[in-house]
């Protein structure tokens, strides 16, 4: 798999500091799990956080902490070491999608059918989150719904693609754009396309249907 | 019977007189042979900072030693899964910490951050003794964030000491979240300018 369009930085050190949202932290993780340049730079915004852990100012901890976590390590299993897991094979779900979607290939989803030529699944999340997963399945020709402005939004292409003015985009890629940027996204692949979509909501929200029913030229 | 490897007044002290990354060894030790002595130097130095550091992130004092006996006993246990070739035993431990204060949150499960891991995991090609200078990069770390600009590192600290999600930290500076990205970018980038002319 050749990924074209990778995390932006900042997504990846938020992902390293434990601060993106979970939708959000699904899509990044996703696409990682398919591109080891990502976790290469995944690893290295990790060192920042060694290094201001390492420069903590120690606070001592008591000594029956210290004493009863030695006792604690008496008779504990412990870890083999590991081989590094073999990489994914082609149109294989990740799986932090397979725990999140609830299923061990695309063919499985529930779909939800409103229009022609569109199918929404909305992926369940933890209470009290904000940002929304969705997945989303549209036919040649469709347009995707525009970006949602104010706010984070990552869309990762699990089948198929489209293309906009950033180029094509395929199975692995990952769109991670500002939010003022205008762009627009249109299906360009015979199969359907599928794209795991993680958004914000932002105050006046409109709904994605909404947005993907609106004609084309105005999106 | 080993002796204590480390003389924590001159980290440079030890057995080889190398650069070597002194936690690195201890954790091998703890890796390879179970060894408590081990353990418990590895103890004494981090668990006073990973205390620090959910403290910082909110918790009370009895909270944060529940965390860090939590922290220590995946570092016993988990010694093996470690690997120099992704950076510092800080690093790693600060990946322990921070999993274990996501789960803490419920927010979301921290096998997401496991699951790719394992896609790295050590190759067993490298031992802890022919990789050097690991500790040597924390020190850098906390250099550079000194050489970098005010507002880039206060993004910084803000992400990984407090916890704050990126659209939050721009609504508390009153800044688009496009200029919180850009300085978290650019405070990213410069920092690993930095570390890669030093290491
Ligand atoms: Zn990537």
């Amino acid at each position: 798999m050749k990924i074209a369009h990778h995390l932006d930085d900042a997504t990846l050190v938020g992902f390293a500091a434990g601060t993106l949202a979970p939708a959000h932290s699904i899509v990044a993780s996703a696409h990682m799990a398919l591109c080891p340049q990502c976790r290469a730079t995944l690893h290295k915004a990790e060192a920042i956080g060694g290094g201001i852990l390492a420069d903590q100012a120690p606070t001592a901890v008591s000594q029956t902490l210290r004493a009863a976590t030695l006792a604690s390590l008496e008779g504990l299993p412990v870890s083999a070491p590991k081989k590094p897991s073999a990489p994914l094979k082609a149109g294989a779900l990740p799986d932090v999608l397979v725990r999140a979607l609830g299923v061990t290939s695309l063919d499985q989803i529930k779909w939800h059918r409103k229009l022609p030529g569109v199918a929404i699944y909305d992926v369940p999340l933890p209470k009290g989150t904000k940002a929304k997963l969705k997945l989303l399945a549209l036919e040649k020709g469709r347009a995707m719904p525009d970006h949602g402005h104010g706010g984070e939004e990552l869309t990762l292409v699990l089948k198929g693609s489209y293309s906009d003015k950033f180029g094509k985009f395929t199975a692995g890629d990952v769109a991670d754009l500002a939010e003022d940027v205008e762009h627009q996204p249109i299906v360009d692949s015979d199969e359907t396309c599928i794209c795991l979509i993680s958004f914000d909501v932002p105050a006046k929200f409109k709904s994605i249907w909404a947005r993907l029913a609106q004609p084309f030229s105005g999106m | 019977m080993l002796m204590p490897l480390v003389n924590m007044t001159d980290p440079s002290a030890t057995t080889s007189g190398q650069r070597n990354d002194i936690y690195a060894v201890l954790l091998h030790r703890v890796a390879q042979s179970r060894d408590r002595l081990a353990f418990a130097e590895l103890f004494d130095h981090f668990a006073p900072r990973v205390k620090s550091f959910m403290m910082r992130k909110g918790c009370n004092a009895e909270q944060a030693e529940d965390l860090v006996q939590e922290a220590m006993i995946a570092v016993w246990t988990k010694a093996a899964l470690f690997s120099t070739d992704r950076g510092s035993v800080s690093t790693w431990i600060f990946t322990i910490a921070r999993n274990l204060w996501i789960d803490r949150l419920r927010r979301e499960k921290s096998q997401l951050y496991t699951d790719l891991e394992d896609f790295d995991a050590p190759d067993g090609a490298t031992g802890a003794e022919e990789n050097l200078g690991r500790s040597q990069e924390d020190n850098y770390v906390a250099q550079a964030l000194e050489q970098i600009p005010v507002e880039q590192r206060e993004l910084l600290i803000l992400s990984f000491v407090e916890d704050v999600p990126q659209s939050e930290i721009a609504q508390r500076l009153n800044i688009p979240l496009g200029t919180v990205k850009s300085r978290m970018r650019l405070g990213y980038q410069r920092m690993r300018k930095l570390l890669e002319t030093v290491t």
